[in-house]
């Protein structure tokens, strides 16, 4: 692992008018690697997320630490966030169907990563954008430039997000569980195509997700959550010896083809799993 | 090819709809023309014709015979655009009617343009706010125009701004010495005035607008404002609204570059009902402004309780409502590239 | 024993009144709304005690007096106090209120539950009819009926309360179709209850809160109509203290005496605003999303 890009320590955030925090305490760090955040809905995963890009409206957000870089995300003003978000972390979000604005043509959507961040001609702006819609691996990209969003399929839309969220080349991109909402015969070929983009270019990399077998393979390091608290820290190919029982038991959830044909295992939940990690 | 012929299939069955509505609107005003307690007779034979004469033209009317029978020749005569004869002016109602729809039509445009402006953005402004100060502010603003009494407001009015502040024209469309100058070539006074070259003339028409359409504008302005501010808050929890701004995209950039743009069709739809209720408004402020137009025209001939003048009134705004509301509807279809 | 939802639904629509009122009180604007509306009443039932003078008396030596400590709001061009004929309007626009409520509640009601209930022939023609009365602007459409029976007070409540029932049908109707294959009406059904029994005994009851507040709604539209058709010399006659009609007369001689529009006016005013913020109130109320956001 070679140079920090973010160092995350006690995130603390507390949404507007709840009197509980989502995320309770977050701490990690990450280099030029992919880092994979696993947890079950309501763990805070996507909300740890959101808040490195301070999209979170009316929540308050603490921690001891939050540098992105060479920036102090909790101190920077709006104006220069706006310089932040997309041209140097963006987001992948989960379904094209509502991420994609309907009324507009996929190709402006794309474009205007470039447009915001550079100056530069429309001309310029189309041609970057045809390229990298090439590079996400869409064949007759000129064609799907005048597409609007309706008119493409699933696993078409999620290669469209990832162009828009690396054409301005990033330096870290979070993926918000970017494949749940596809087939399942497509997920593999959008992570693929996702995977290969961010090893040539050196990005790097959180994958938010809820699927542990997904995460074990795409990722080098995975942080396992639970009730806004990050239970277990491991690496993706040591993760067969968590210590913790609730990763014990998420491990023991997973189907397995030829494994034992016994009943799955129910994960059991501990009340003192949700006191903070020291 | 295909869409395009499907989309017409959709306005032809429409068309239907609206027929049948249509038909329904001439089976009611012909039905309250005939509830009314005064003789139509005695308005035209006078209080001291003889018998005979009178039975003339009670049969000439067709009064002798049943209703549905009436109902009929009404229908026929309405299909060949013949609504009766003014009693008052004694020229046909729907020559009258067309000499003073433009005054109001100006009127009704300058107040929805105004309506429109101000609602759609405190609307925007209510959505991006909600729950917070800018959004109780806009409530209360917006209900307010809602819940004055428009005549009474525009005395208010005319008493603060012309009597005393001098700021704006008084009643009537132009100042007294400029009426007759400008001859009328579309009846809208503003386009009339610049053909003629008078500037004179158009700037005092301006001055005798704006506050009449202000009032108009501001009272029509809540409706839109409400369900703007419904409409963007919907939109703004979709999740382009997410993706625009991890684009970098500003708040205002977001609202205005990709959210407004999910609302437009929304908005003119409901800006076209808004325009068919501001006739509500317009006969109401007409009387008090003076204004020569369509309200003026109603009003003046319930009082003297001119029939035919006044179920033609009402006809045609049920035609308008009608007319907007299919306008609005291809509007939507036209707008919208989901149903291209 | 198909009263059975009705004895439910009773007690249950006694608590979610209570609920409504807690949550209006807690918006200042609601508030305000609901304070208008008792001191309408009040002053309506009070009317006696609180004028000062009689409203209808007139004193030709003593007119368009300012407001003064004598005439609180002045007097009108005939010497009657102003302030006495506002208390005593109040008692008209409550009768407008009342009245047009229940002429159009329960015309409304049945219409919408039956063709909601019973679906079909009757219910397309009954739907064609409402989208009729709904293509006019509701002014308009009262002007003309009032012009048809001729200009009065009672008149101008018959054509109100003809303009304005066809969105409570509606209403009815919507609510009516989602009860219309609930397992207590098929059981009533069963049971052998006739056609108009389930009706009244229960759909109606179950229609009838939302119809309530739609009816609260419309209030502010009502009275602004009334007050239009007052002003127009449609509705209530002189000499009634009617508050539309006092604005009309007062028109004559708004730039010397202001005291003679201005007042009746903000009667108006208040009114309609009451209703209108307490109907959105109400809409917040009652409506889940918000209710969850809170």
């Amino acid at each position: 692992m070679d140079k920090t890009i973010l160092d995350v320590q006690n995130l603390r955030i507390r949404y507007a008018g709840s009197p509980t925090e989502a995320v309770r305490g977050v701490s990690f760090t990450l280099g030029r690697e992919r880092l994979g955040i696993v947890g079950e809905s309501g763990s805070g995963k996507s909300t740890v997320g959101r808040a490195l890009l301070r999209l979170l409206p009316g929540a308050s957000i603490t921690a001891d630490r939050l540098r992105f870089e060479d920036l102090d995300l909790l101190a920077l003003k709006e104006r220069e966030m706006l310089k932040v978000r997309g041209r140097r972390m963006s987001m992948i979000l989960q379904d094209p169907k509502f991420s994609l604005n309907p009324i507009r043509r996929v190709g402006d959507q794309v474009a205007e990563t470039y447009l915001r961040h550079f100056k530069c001609s429309r001309r310029e702006a189309h041609d970057k954008t045809i390229a990298m819609l090439e590079a996400v691996k869409i064949r007759d990209a000129e064609r799907v430039f005048k597409q609007y969003p309706h008119e493409i399929s699933g696993g078409m839309g999620q290669r469209v997000m990832i162009a828009m969220m690396l054409l301005a080349d990033p330096d870290l991109v979070i993926a918000d569980e970017p494949t749940s909402a596809l087939d399942v015969t497509v997920r593999l070929q959008v992570l693929t195509i996702l995977d290969s983009l961010v090893r040539d270019r050196g990005i790097g990399l959180i994958m938010i997700s809820h699927d542990l077998n997904l995460v074990r393979n795409f990722c080098d390091r995975v942080l396992i959550m639970y009730a806004g608290n990050v239970v277990e820290t491991l690496k993706a190919s040591e993760l067969d010896q968590a210590q913790h029982p609730y990763t014990q038991g998420l491990l023991a959830a997973q189907p397995r083809i030829g494994g034992p044909r016994q009943p799955l295992a129910v994960l059991d939940r501990k009340p003192e799993w949700l006191k903070e990690q020291a | 090819m295909l869409f395009s012929r499907l989309r017409l299939a959709g306005v032809a069955g429409q068309l239907g709809s609206i027929a049948v509505t249509l038909l329904g609107l001439l089976m009611l005003t012909f039905f309250i023309g005939r509830l009314m307690p005064a003789d139509p007779v005695r308005a035209i034979v006078g209080e001291d014709a003889t018998r005979e004469t009178y039975e003339q033209v009670y049969t000439s009317l067709g009064l002798d015979r049943p209703l549905y029978e009436q109902f009929i020749y009404y229908l026929g005569d309405v299909m060949t655009g013949d609504f009766g004869t003014s009693i008052r002016t004694g020229q046909p109602v729907i020559e009258d009617i067309l000499q003073v729809m433009p005054a109001t039509i100006e009127l009704a445009t300058f107040a929805i343009i105004i309506g429109a402006v101000l609602g759609v953005s405190m609307g925007v402004l209510a959505a991006v706010n909600k729950d917070r100060w800018p959004d109780h502010i806009v409530r209360v603003f917006s209900l307010f125009g809602h819940s004055m009494p428009i005549f009474w407001t525009g005395m208010i009015a005319l008493i603060i701004f012309y009597a005393h502040l001098g700021l704006v024209g008084g009643s009537g469309r132009m100042d007294q010495f400029y009426i007759g100058l400008v001859d009328d070539r579309t009846g809208f006074l503003l386009i009339d005035s610049l053909l003629a070259g008078e500037t004179d003339v158009f700037w005092s028409a301006l001055n005798h607008l704006i506050l009449p359409a202000a009032l108009l504008g501001y009272s029509s302005s809540a409706y839109i404002t409400r369900m703007t501010r419904s409409f963007m808050l919907d939109q703004l929890g979709q999740e382009y609204v997410t993706t625009a701004r991890v684009k970098g995209l500003s708040q205002r950039q977001t609202i205005w570059l990709h959210a407004f743009g999910n609302i437009r069709v929304q908005l003119v739809t409901i800006i076209a009902l808004a325009y068919g209720s501001l006739l509500e408004g317009a006969v109401l402020i007409e009387t008090v402004f003076a204004w020569p137009g369509f309200g003026q025209y109603l009003t003046s001939n319930l009082i003297i309780g001119d029939m035919n003048a006044v179920m033609t009134c009402v006809l045609i705004v049920g035609v308008i409502f009608i007319g907007l509301n299919l306008l609005s509807d291809i509007l939507y279809r036209i707008f919208d590239p989901r149903t291209r | 024993m198909t009263t059975v939802p009705q004895r439910r639904s009773l007690p249950g629509f006694l608590i979610a009144l209570k609920n409504i009122v807690a949550f209006l009180l807690r918006s200042p604007t609601s508030t305000f709304g609901l304070a208008v509306l008792a001191l309408l009443i009040l002053t309506a039932i009070l009317a006696p005690f609180i004028a000062t003078h009689d409203p209808y008396v007139q004193a030709l030596g003593n007119v368009l007096q300012p407001p003064g400590a004598d005439h609180l709001f002045g007097t009108d061009e005939l010497g009657r106090d102003i302030f006495s004929r506002l208390v005593y309007g109040a008692r008209i626009t409550l009768t407008i209120i009342f009245l047009v409520s229940i002429i159009v509640g329960p015309i409304g009601l049945i219409i919408g539950t039956s063709a909601g209930y019973l679906g079909g022939k009757f219910d397309t023609v009954m739907m064609r009819i409402t989208d009729i009365f709904l293509s006019f602007p509701s002014l308009i459409l009262s002007l003309a009926f009032v012009a048809a029976l001729g200009p009065s007070l009672n008149n101008a409540i018959i054509a109100i309360a003809l303009t304005s029932w066809p969105p409570i049908a509606r209403l009815a109707r919507a609510e009516a179709m989602t009860f219309r294959n609930a397992d207590y009406i098929a059981a009533a059904r069963l049971q052998g209850a006739s056609t108009s029994r389930i009706i009244i005994k229960s759909i109606m009851p179950m229609c009838l809160p939302s119809v309530l507040i739609r009816l609260t709604l419309n209030m502010a539209t009502v009275i602004l109509t009334a007050a239009g058709l007052g002003f127009l010399g449609l509705g209530a006659q002189p000499p009634m203290p009617e508050w539309g009609a006092m604005i009309a007369t007062g028109r004559r001689y708004m730039l010397d005496s202001w005291w003679l529009v201005t007042f009746p006016g903000i009667s108006i005013l208040s009114v309609s605003l009451a209703f209108n913020l307490l109907g959105d109130g109400l809409r917040d109320a009652l409506d889940p999303k918000q209710m969850n956001r809170r």
